[in-house]
């Protein structure tokens, strides 16, 4: 069981109080209706499946409702990071890569 | 009753508390301080288990937990029956019953054991899918045969009498273990104010300290431990669990602990409310692994037979339990423990035959000490056969030369009747394998440790580190780390002095190679619970399971409740040298949770019976019980069914409900409609993008019925929403989706449209809503409300606030029936009241409660959808006939507009909700059942839809139905068949999906 800390909140909770809710940072095309069907099916129906670093979106279900995101480490399962809303990460695979924040 | 093998001083045992037990209904005593493992060798019984495949006689190997053989069944009731339990993790309590979990009609006679001798050269590894592949339809009897023939233990066919416990706990340090690593640091970290738990699986703390003959600060070590252990209890910050085994090792330093607490004293909990054992859940800072380390048996020909034992688990019975599992003893040996073993063997009067030393020139002070008492020793050999069918009687042993795998020289057989073998120490690595971290190859110490996982500290023989000082300095400095990671700061404590005591280098001695080749050498086994021999792994690896993964599944290898404790790594080290790599090379394959076997109970804690999973009841709840309502689970919730009356059917009683709101006036409970309340100046905005439809208009007081798509054009969910005031609405949603839709919201806000002011809170507890519906309704209405109710001033679809029964009220004119209809909301600790205030009238009216089933056959007969259920995710609102309900030309692009102009929802063949109506007005199609256009094709046929809804209606007379029929729209008045598993086949014809009132006369009356 993941223990996840809440930027909202400010605290670490179990993960029976949050949702996982899929990949952040997914862009929802600005004009929908003149965008493409490729573009429309790629934000749909497209998601990375990383071995490694990923950027998942997480609800703080029963606590205080918020949506969040969190930088997680698909093998380790071990969480380097979780912010805000509309916050970039600062740890990214290419960070990572680059001898950055481990 | 005598205990032929008790030594008459000695051990920690309380000789003056005899206990008697049973074993295979014989009766035994033993004494207060054994387990059921030490009581049994007390009492000179060798054989206590029948093996898993090859119905071997065996008998007790180890002295803990690895123990594979003596597994049994526990209880002397029905009720109180445990399957598998280790007879070394065991306490011995006062009319103890126990079982062999196999051997049949007993382990001494075991008729299963001439199928071992007869057959064991074809029950190879992989014999279940050679041998049982075919045909299939003949599995179930093989499985009946095999489960009598193997099988580990049976569980109880009556209630648990006993109930369990779950407690969580937050803690800065877990210590794993409370051997002298785990102690140490336990002490330190006491000194810093930290909150600490160790545990232990063990009867009482200490591990090897229990048992060694070492000093610490010139004492005997045990009077250092009860020292420790004062200190320890007399610090509040510190909990002390012993009888606990750490089972599963979770993310994020999460670890479940299992906490014994009366299986040492009786079959259930002695006292009434008493809880039998308790799960500990703990989410610590930092976790030390102080497991320990498993010595690991020699593999050689015979050695399961009984007499094998470990040497660790010998110095272990004598010195704890004072018990001598024998007469005359050979070691055989690649480390200095094997000497120990003799030594205590010789202290305690018995003979020691010789020490089969595997090492050219071993020279340590217990080797020394071994030889100045005149004890035999061989060096450069190893025992490779054991002689004996139900107890050793002699060990034959050869010079070795292990790098070629060969025997050499002269071959001896040394008379005996207990061989105790020691090929050294692999650490007990299982629970930081749990979080997925590979075990690590140590070259030096000739064993897998640790890998690594954030916020845990191997110590001590975890860590491969093995002499007493060492361990100890270890515990100190893993503390220490911790302490200083969780924030607190450095403590000093004083070490206790132990002698540095100088130990012959071990060598890796895994498997004795045998004068014939091993496939034909008498069975050498490698994992004796799962019966995989030498021989099995190298068939594995010749038939190519070559991936140490491969060879574990093909052959069974640290399977099921053992999870290869004594085995793993003799079966990775023998696959290495057969495939011609190094060990690490070869790898370990996954130890996984639990690391012991763990009862149901515990697991399932008091979350069992009413309490296993929530319960929710409407305001009225006791109401429908009063009046012998049926219900049915939605979500959690419990809702009435159907309300029979005298011996009605759910069949009758549904006519009867339907007839009544057709007729007269119904009343539904509907408080479990989903609520969501939305304020906030762009609330109207926000509905317009979420649903399909148009909300811009929506006056004061008016309801709309909304269509919610995702984004990707497929209907999710509906509901009625009401606008309360300029930036006040309600919204309401399915009974299931309620919770899911709040959350779908504030992912829309919170995400892409966080400028957007709007504010969202379920009140879906805080109304209760009944729903009065029938052509009487307005009347009965009238009777308890001030509100104007005529026609024209609260029309349909409106909503009004009053006085409903003398309390306040919204009511909603809207209809899920076709009929009249007003869903009166009150606030839910009024509810009982006003739906009392309207079964006053009950007679005048006619007012009849009924549930949810008529509710399904009155909303379908008007072709009102159940998302979820005429819906499944791959449903357009237009694939439902809604266009109505679709605001093309809305300016924002609404959830799920862009996914309905993709290619794909634009097909002509889409499936498509329509009405069916049977040929045969009797038949209720199944829901679910498969539509084809051509019943007389041949199978496999063509399916082009499915039945979604389907009952029989008392208003039409006949039975009717929702289905989605590809291009359906288009099919009106063709007909469809309904091929049945019993080889029926329905027809029906396609028909609108409205079956009564199409233009809504009778809702707007």
């Amino acid at each position: 069981m993941l223990h996840i800390y809440c930027p909202y909140c400010g605290e670490h909770r179990e993960e029976s109080e949050f949702r996982p809710k899929g990949q952040a940072h997914i862009l929802r095309p600005k004009d929908p209706d003149n965008c493409s069907d490729e573009v429309w099916a790629d934000y749909l129906f497209f998601r990375d499946n990383p071995r490694g670093l990923h950027h998942e979106m997480w609800l703080h279900a029963t606590g205080c409702r918020k949506y969040f995101n969190v930088t997680r480490d698909t093998v380790s399962y071990e969480i380097l990071e979780t912010y805000k809303m509309g916050e970039q990460p600062k740890i990214t695979a290419q960070s990572r890569a680059a001898g950055g924040e481990k | 009753m005598s205990q032929p093998n008790r030594l008459n001083q000695g051990g920690s045992i309380d000789r003056s508390k005899p206990l008697d037990f049973t074993f295979n209904g014989l009766r035994y005593s033993g004494y207060e301080g054994d387990t059921l493992a030490s009581a049994l060798l007390a009492n000179g019984v060798d054989i206590v288990n029948r093996s898993f495949k090859y119905s071997r006689p065996r008998g007790i190997v180890a002295s803990g937990a690895a123990e594979p053989n003596a597994i049994v069944q526990l209880g002397s009731t029905e009720a109180a029956q445990v399957p598998n339990v280790r007879a070394t993790q065991q306490a011995l309590y006062q009319g103890l019953s126990a079982r062999s979990t196999n051997g049949w009609p007993n382990v001494n006679h075991d008729a299963m054991g001439l199928l071992g001798k007869l057959g064991g050269p074809m029950m190879g590894p992989g014999f279940y899918y050679k041998t049982f592949m075919a045909p299939a339809s003949m599995w179930m009897t093989y499985e009946k045969f095999i489960r009598k023939a193997a099988g580990l233990g049976r569980a109880p066919q009556e209630k648990d009498p006993d109930i369990y416990d779950h407690y969580n706990h937050h803690c800065d340090l877990l210590i794993i273990g409370a051997g002298p690593a785990g102690l140490m640091a336990a002490l330190t970290a006491a000194r810093s104010g930290a909150r600490v738990i160790i545990c232990d699986e063990q009867e009482t703390f200490g591990g090897s300290l229990l048992e060694t003959a070492d000093l610490l600060d010139g004492k005997p070590a045990q009077q250092w431990l009860a020292n420790a252990l004062v200190q320890l209890s007399d610090c509040g910050d510190v909990l002390m669990l012993p009888r606990t085994t750490a089972n599963g090792y979770h993310d994020h330093n999460f670890v479940t602990l299992h906490e014994r607490r009366t299986e040492h004293l009786a079959d259930t909990a002695p006292e009434a409310h008493q809880s039998r054992s308790r799960m500990h859940h703990v989410r610590a800072g930092q976790v030390i692994l102080a497991t320990g380390s498993q010595e690991r048996p020699v593999v050689y020909a015979n050695n399961d037979v009984p007499g094998n034992l470990l040497c660790s688990a010998v110095s272990c019975y004598i010195r704890r339990y004072a018990v001598v599992p024998g007469q005359k003893l050979v070691v055989t040996t690649a480390t200095d423990i094997g000497y120990q073993a003799a030594l205590d063997w010789l202290d305690a009067g018995r003979e020691v035959v010789a020490v089969v030393d595997c090492r050219a020139n071993p020279d340590g002070d217990r080797v020394k000490q071994a030889r100045q008492k005149g004890i035999r020793i061989i060096t450069g050999s190893a025992v490779f056969e054991a002689k004996g069918s139900k107890r050793v009687t002699a060990a034959r042993i050869a010079a070795v030369d292990l790098d070629a795998f060969t025997l050499t020289g002269q071959l001896e057989e040394l008379a005996c009747d207990t061989i105790a073998s020691s090929g050294g120490f692999s650490p007990v690595v299982h629970l930081s394998a749990h979080t997925g971290a590979r075990p690590v190859w140590n070259e030096e110490a000739l064993g897998f440790v640790p890998g690594r996982v954030k916020g845990m500290i191997p110590a001590g023989g975890a860590d491969a580190i093995y002499s007493l000082p060492a361990v100890l300095e270890s515990g100190l400095q893993a503390a220490q780390q911790a302490l200083q990671s969780c924030g607190y700061a450095a403590v000093s404590v004083d070490l206790p002095k132990a002698s540095q005591r100088i130990e012959s280098k071990s060598a890796a001695l895994f498997q004795v190679p045998h004068l014939k080749p091993t496939s034909r050498a008498p069975k050498q086994f490698v994992d004796l619970q799962n019966d995989v021999t030498a021989a099995g792994i190298e068939l594995a690896t010749r038939e190519g399971f070559e991936s140490i993964e491969h060879v574990k599944r093909y052959t069974a290898l640290g399977f099921g409740t053992d999870q290869g404790k004594l085995g793993n790594i003799n079966g990775m080290a023998i696959a290495a040298r057969i495939l011609g790599q190094t060990i690490p090379e070869t790898g370990t394959t996954v130890f996984r949770p639990n690391y012991t076997g763990i009862t149901f109970g515990a697991i399932a804690g008091r979350h069992c019976g009413e309490l296993f999973d929530p319960e929710r009841y409407t305001a009225l709840h006791a109401w429908h019980l009063k009046r012998g309502a049926k219900f049915e689970d939605v979500g959690q919730w419990k809702r009435p069914w159907y309300f029979p009356v005298g011996n009605e059917t759910m069949h009758e009683a549904v006519a009867r409900e339907c007839q009544a709101v057709r007729e007269k006036v119904g009343i539904l409970d509907a408080s479990t409609l989903g609520k969501i309340d939305i304020q906030g100046a762009d609330a109207r905005e926000f509905l317009g993008r979420v649903y399909t439809n148009k909300w811009a208009q929506l006056g004061l007081n008016k309801c709309r019925y909304g269509l919610m798509c995702k984004d990707d054009g497929m209907v999710m969910d509906d509901g009625v929403t009401t606008c309360l005031g300029d930036n006040h609405f309600l919204m309401t949603t399915t009974t299931g989706g309620a919770a899911a839709i709040l959350d779908w919201l504030e992912l829309w806000h919170q995400t892409e449209w966080p400028e957007l002011e709007v504010y969202f809170n379920s009140v879906t507890d805080h109304w209760a809503t009944m729903t009065i519906t029938g052509p009487r309704a307005r009347d009965l209405l009238s009777e308890v409300t001030d509100i104007d109710l005529s026609k024209d001033s609260f029309k349909f679809m409106e909503c009004r606030e009053g006085m409903v029964a003398g309390v306040p009220a919204r009511v909603y004119r809207i209809s899920f029936t076709g009929e009249l209809t007003y869903e009166i909301n009150v606030q839910a600790n009024y509810a009982m009241h006003v739906w009392n205030a309207l079964f006053e009238h009950e007679s005048t009216y006619g007012l009849t409660p009924y549930g949810t089933e008529t509710m399904h056959v009155l909303r379908a007969e008007k072709g009102f959808i159940i998302v979820g259920q005429d819906t499944d995710g791959s449903v357009t609102p237009e694939d439902l006939g809604m266009q109505w309900c679709v605001g093309y030309d809305k300016p924002f692009s609404w959830i799920g507009k862009r996914a309905l102009s993709r290619p794909d929802t634009r097909r002509k063949d889409r499936k498509q909700l329509v009405g069916l109506l049977p040929t045969d007005p009797s038949v209720v199609l199944q829901e679910g059942a498969q539509i084809v256009f051509d019943p007389k094709q041949s199978i496999p046929m063509k399916m082009k839809g499915h039945v979604t809804s389907s009952y029989y209606s008392p208003t039409l007379g006949q039975g009717f139905a929702l289905a989605l029929v590809m291009g359906g729209a288009e099919r009106m008045g063709e007909k469809v068949y309904m091929p049945m598993a019993d080889g029926r086949v329905h027809e029906a014809e396609i028909v609108s999906p409205i079956f009564l009132d199409p233009k809504g006369e009778r809702q707007n009356v």
